[in-house]
């Protein structure tokens, strides 16, 4: 993150532009202090190497989620991983199970056209729990963990065969909404929403979603408390719990 | 992208920052057909980059009244029409020194006079209030600043534009403007996505582009007088308050900390520098956030560093102005290259912060449509906004 130079680092970067018949990899040194990042590391290919790299980024701290890359093969956000953290020659490739627009820019449409309405990203805070509320506040709120940067689909294997699973960022998005109600919120419609082969059930329980998730949202356990609830419906519906789900037990 | 059948005029809008995208919600609005060009992703300049106050506009109260006015009264507009978009948790002035006391009246008087709603706390209901604050602190001004998410609120602007006919197109780098006989008409762009060249046609042509509008006012020929002027900030893990706070004194570095999902963003630094595209990120720039954050919290400073990350405000002012750049004024300034330099189909709007760009698309807007003739008024006051998700519709 300084901008002194200490050392010189080959990056290996997917290149694809439409028409392209397909992908091919390019390859860039890049001068790099020891404490850059494989966001600052694409920024200078951009300045120094090609202009016409696409990349995304926005806030540089984890919380946009425009960044996500997969780094050597592995989901990561391009804006807090450290150069360092890698010996040799590094590869950045777009994440997966997306369609790729440019280079290593993929296509969020595909990946906000899974989500459930309606979509809340404010949510009780539940920090220092200890502290007071100001008297004309209701409570204290912050944003979701979520972030919105499709790594835990990306690593998702499940996703990676079928298209029209939902995966895992929309069904903890939707966890959270039944677990935290919000105005406007209708609780059937979103359960009903989980229960389908496309949904919940879909989920092979790898948990790779959760270990890519860079902001602690755990989506497998969410869609495995989600299935429970599910479960439980069924049950009283008088309903069996689909064939690949049905010998798991509750968590 | 350009010309066709539709008779509405064609305003071309370089530059998908948040003043880009709400200048096209609002042109949109007034009927005016709208494309907006942006080389990255949205909100990838200055916008996405900064530490996501929803400024109450107490920073500016005793030394910018003009920039306290405009600021109170966009957050108390935004809130309305982008409910849902913001960490609603209020802020605090905290005054620690006998130094920082001594600011409190003119801090005050200022709020009372710029329309900036207060409550003055004893220390040990601010500590009730927020128990990680240093507990040696004299005085706490609550004032109504909140957290915005910097990328998602600006997208509702986007998004709403979007649904309402504007061409929004994101990787699509301008090349050239198109200047001929003192008038510029388009823009020569290329799209990254294809690698094709275009040439876009406009009425007018606005340069939204905050502190690179230097670099491209230069295309038309015309200077504009900005600084980009970066500041460092740091995010660290754990939230470690609910409200945003900030050091009662005149503007410094390292004097505010907004909390932010489970992080805590503390910043900031300010200098100046001639390329916006090249800022780095100065290690005492980064421990100086240590130093005068935990001053603040004291626990900023066992807080592990989640990530520490420059943006390059676009001040307005000339170079031969004093150099940190705090000096500056943060409001805004529309320019019609016609007035100013003889340039007729351009114009420039720039300065100002995250917490005004509907403000500044505004004014920017009244003085492109008086230029095209159109009378329609200002509709963005009471238009709420789509969700952000709405911005990457297919």
């Amino acid at each position: 993150m300084t901008t002194e130079t200490t050392s010189t680092r080959r990056l290996r970067v997917h290149r694809f532009k439409r028409g392209d018949d397909a992908p091919h990899v390019e390859e860039f040194d890049v001068p790099m202090g020891e404490d850059a990042t494989v966001l600052e590391a694409l920024r200078w290919i951009q300045l120094h190497g090609d202009p016409s790299l696409g990349l995304r980024h926005s806030c540089f701290h984890a919380s946009c989620g425009t960044c996500g890359v997969r780094v050597n093969g592995r989901e990561r956000l391009a804006c807090v991983t450290k150069i360092a953290d890698f010996s040799g020659t590094i590869t950045v490739d777009p994440i997966a199970n997306l369609p790729v627009l440019l280079d290593v820019v993929v296509d969020m449409a595909t990946f906000f056209a899974h989500y459930p309405d309606p979509h809340p990203i404010v949510r009780e805070s539940g920090f220092l729990p200890e502290a007071a509320v100001a008297d004309d506040l209701d409570g204290h709120e912050r944003y979701e963990d979520c972030i919105e940067c499709g790594l835990c689909l990306s690593a998702c294997p499940v996703a990676a065969t079928d298209d029209s699973y939902v995966g895992p960022a929309a069904l903890a998005y939707a966890q959270r909404l039944l677990e935290e109600p919000r105005d406007g919120v209708d609780r059937n419609a979103l359960l009903d929403w989980a229960d389908q082969d496309a949904g919940a059930w879909r989920c092979h329980a790898a948990f790779e979603c959760t270990e890519a998730c860079p902001s602690d949202v755990r989506p497998a356990q969410r869609i495995m408390s989600l299935r429970k609830e599910l479960r439980h419906r069924r049950s009283e519906q008088g309903r069996e719990v689909p064939e690949q789900a049905a010998g798991e037990e509750a968590t | 992208m350009s010309g066709g059948v539709d008779t509405a005029p064609h305003v071309l809008i370089v530059g998908g920052g948040g003043t880009g995208g709400a200048l096209a919600h609002d042109l949109t609005l007034r009927g005016v057909r709208v494309t907006l060009v942006e080389r990255g992703e949205f909100t990838s300049g200055t916008t996405g980059r900064h530490h996501g106050l929803l400024h109450s506009g107490a920073r500016y109260a005793v030394n910018d009244e003009e920039s306290a006015i405009e600021c109170i009264e966009e957050n108390m507009l935004l809130r309305r029409i982008a409910p849902g978009s913001f960490e609603e948790n209020d802020g605090l002035f905290v005054g620690i020194t006998d130094e920082d006391m001594a600011y409190l009246p003119s801090f005050l008087e200022g709020c009372e006079r710029t329309g900036i709603p207060t409550q003055v706390l004893e220390p040990a209901e601010a500590l009730r209030l927020e128990p990680n604050l240093n507990p040696d602190l004299k005085v706490a001004v609550r004032v109504p600043d909140a957290t915005m998410d910097a990328m998602r609120m600006p997208l509702r602007f986007f998004a709403t534009a979007r649904a309402n006919g504007a061409d929004l197109l994101n990787w699509v780098d301008v090349l050239d403007l198109d200047l001929g006989g003192g008038v510029v008409s388009g823009a020569h762009v290329r799209d990254l996505i294809t690698g094709k060249q275009t040439r876009i046609g406009a009425d007018i042509v606005v340069n939204a582009t905050g502190p690179w509008s230097e670099q491209v006012a230069r295309m038309a020929g015309v200077d504009v007088p900005i600084r980009p002027s970066p500041g460092v900030m740091l995010a660290v893990r754990g939230r470690l308050t609910n409200m945003v706070i900030n050091r009662l004194h005149a503007s410094g570095d390292g004097d505010i900390i907004v909390p932010q999902r489970a992080l805590s963003v503390i910043g900031t630094s300010s200098w100046v520098v001639s390329d916006p595209d090249d800022l780095g990120v100065p290690a005492d720039h980064v421990q100086r956030m240590v130093d005068e954050g935990s001053i603040l919290v004291p626990a900023v400073r066992e807080a592990p560093s989640r990530s520490a990350w420059s943006a390059a405000r676009p001040l307005i002012g000339s170079r031969d102005d004093a150099d940190s750049g705090r000096e500056l004024s943060r409001t805004f300034k529309t320019i019609d290259h016609a007035v100013d330099d003889r340039v007729e189909g351009f114009v420039t709007i720039t300065g100002g912060k995250g917490t005004t760009l509907r403000g500044m698309a505004e004014v920017c807007a009244d003085a492109v449509c008086r230029k095209l003739g159109i009378d329609t008024p200002c509709a963005t006051r009471q238009t709420v906004l789509l969700p952000h998700t709405a911005a990457y519709a297919a």
